[in-house]
């Protein structure tokens, strides 16, 4: 292998040259970023992680990188949440949740990403980024591009959340609302990609782009002592970010940074739009693509392009896939909102939803260390929750209008009874 | 029907660089065998082992994934368009 890394195919295993290519010339199945162990294992020490900042870089080895590379911002390093409330709600003992719904600098695990994406952009010589994007991958690519100095052109369904438009506008991207749904937005990115010279993040630099997200597992792997979790409940849009958690914890292994253990892989997604999980229920060959109707926007892919990789993994763990409506996924944001104080979007609301109903179906047992990955911010999707909080009276600025407030509060509540 | 199929740069190896064709075909099915008739280095890349369209090879009628109008044995009617799209774009988690 010329380089510590290069590009694979992840059905034929044919190799390519690194390249901005995302299909394999022979199967056009995709291809991935394969990394030779053998020399990783010689050079690569847990013990170097010492001195280097807690975010995604320290673990710059173990990524699609330049040998001269610097690492261009602090992205990741994110809370791993003791949530000892919601275990308790829940009825479960140890329970985490990998809170990339603060993950800067757009809040969302897809700064992850993107940034090791634009490393391959720079590396191609591409000046223009862009990619298809349901909000929060936009959102990515205007801050990141503008932060590192690309253009940036992202494509978005028409009918997005007005601020995940808004978070994208403010960096200076320019912004190609199309009228379709994602999976419309996605085939045209594919066709943009197929005539143009731009380095589309999740089209032609795709496999360097989704290597970003083992970064979410490798944290979680630091952050719980360098060991395993039991169980980890993953949402799934495009069904990528699953796989890489379970791929950065093979690796790990492999480096003989943590002990060999079974881990079980649990998918959610809004029954809205659920490909991948009505995939693992029904025990299909190939997913059934659906037309996505959910408040969920974010997971609302209904031809997800690693579905078939998602099931696989999914069943082969020993794990599960759910769904939830979309009431139970506000059900669920405000649970969590509540109990640990972390407002989160509605993808957000349907793994914490789904990783619910997989404790109540015994999926989950109590005993097990649960990780639920939370990977948006509930501030980029407040329309989804906000009939639940209507605005209340204001009182005059004196006392006796704040006991009549109190009365009045009290009149209610016992009304109620 | 007269129709026409659109063909990706990745394909265009198989086809002289031809990155379109106009066929006569009544079902996706029919379109797909004249390009892989006309083509025949171009088949096993559009068909697996099993005879069937690849995993991760999308093919849409206009706007239509054709996983939603009953899989390749929609029919055809004149002047419509046959993309085929590698699955490879993706977004989200």
């Amino acid at each position: 292998m010329p380089e510590i890394f290069q590009l694979r195919c992840r059905e034929c295993g044919k190799s390519f040259e690194n390249s901005p290519r995302s299909f394999c010339e022979e199967c056009f199945s995709p291809l991935e970023v394969a990394y030779d162990y053998d020399s990783l294992k010689k050079t690569v020490r847990r013990e170097n992680l010492a001195g280097r900042d807690f975010n995604m870089w320290r673990y710059a080895e173990m990524l699609p990188l330049n040998k001269d590379f610097v690492a261009p911002n602090s992205v990741g390093g994110t809370p791993l949440v003791p949530a000892r409330k919601l275990a308790a709600h829940w009825g479960i003992e140890n329970l985490y949740l990998k809170n990339d719904a603060v993950c800067f600098p757009s809040l969302s695990f897809k700064d992850r990403v993107v940034s090791t994406a634009l490393v391959a952009a720079r590396r191609f010589g591409f000046t223009t980024v862009g990619c298809s994007s349901t909000g929060n991958l936009a959102n990515a690519v205007a801050a990141q591009a503008a932060q590192r100095g690309f253009d940036a052109c992202v494509f978005i369904p028409a009918d997005l959340e007005p601020a995940k438009i808004l978070n994208t506008a403010v960096y200076g991207a320019r912004i190609v609302r199309i009228n379709g749904n994602y999976d419309h937005v996605n085939r045209l990115c594919a066709q943009i990609a197929d005539k143009f010279a731009w380095g589309l993040v999740n089209v032609n630099l795709r496999p360097y782009y989704s290597e970003g997200s083992k970064t979410h597992g490798f944290e979680i792997a630091e952050q719980l002592g360098w060991r395993l979790p039991d169980n980890v409940v993953v949402p799934m849009a495009g069904g990528s970010l699953i796989g890489k958690i379970a791929k950065a914890f093979h690796e790990l292994v492999i480096l003989g940074w943590v002990e060999p253990k079974p881990v079980k892989f649990f998918g959610a997604q809004a029954t809205g739009c659920s490909p991948i999980s009505d995939g693992v229920k029904r025990n299909l060959a190939r997913f059934e693509p659906q037309k996505p109707n959910t408040i969920a926007r974010s997971l609302a892919i209904g031809n997800p392009a690693d579905g078939p990789f998602a099931i696989k993994l999914i069943r082969e763990s020993g794990g599960w896939a759910e769904d939830i409506s979309d009431p139970e996924i506000v059900e669920a944001i405000k649970l969590l909102a509540q109990t640990e104080g972390i407002f989160t979007e509605t993808a957000g609301g349907v793994t914490a939803g789904v990783a619910q109903k997989l404790i109540q179906q015994e999926r989950i047992r109590p005993e097990e260390t649960t990780v639920v990955s939370i990977t948006g911010n509930g501030l980029k999707t407040t329309d989804a929750i906000v009939s639940e909080f209507p605005v209340t009276e204001a009182i005059a600025p004196r006392l006796d209008a704040f006991e009549a407030y109190l009365e009045s509060q009290f009149a209610v509540a016992t009304a109620a009874k | 029907m007269p129709v026409t199929i659109e063909i990706p740069t990745a394909f265009r190896r198989f086809t002289d660089g031809t990155p379109k064709i106009d066929c006569s075909a009544a079902t996706i099915a029919d379109a797909l065998n004249d390009l892989t008739t006309r083509f025949p280095a171009l088949s096993r890349h559009v068909r697996d082992e099993q005879g069937q369209i690849r995993q991760f090879l999308n093919v849409y009628l206009n706007e239509e994934d054709i996983r939603f109008l009953g899989g390749e044995g929609c029919t055809l009617k004149e002047g419509d368009r046959v993309l085929l799209v590698p699955s490879i774009a993706g977004g989200c988690a």
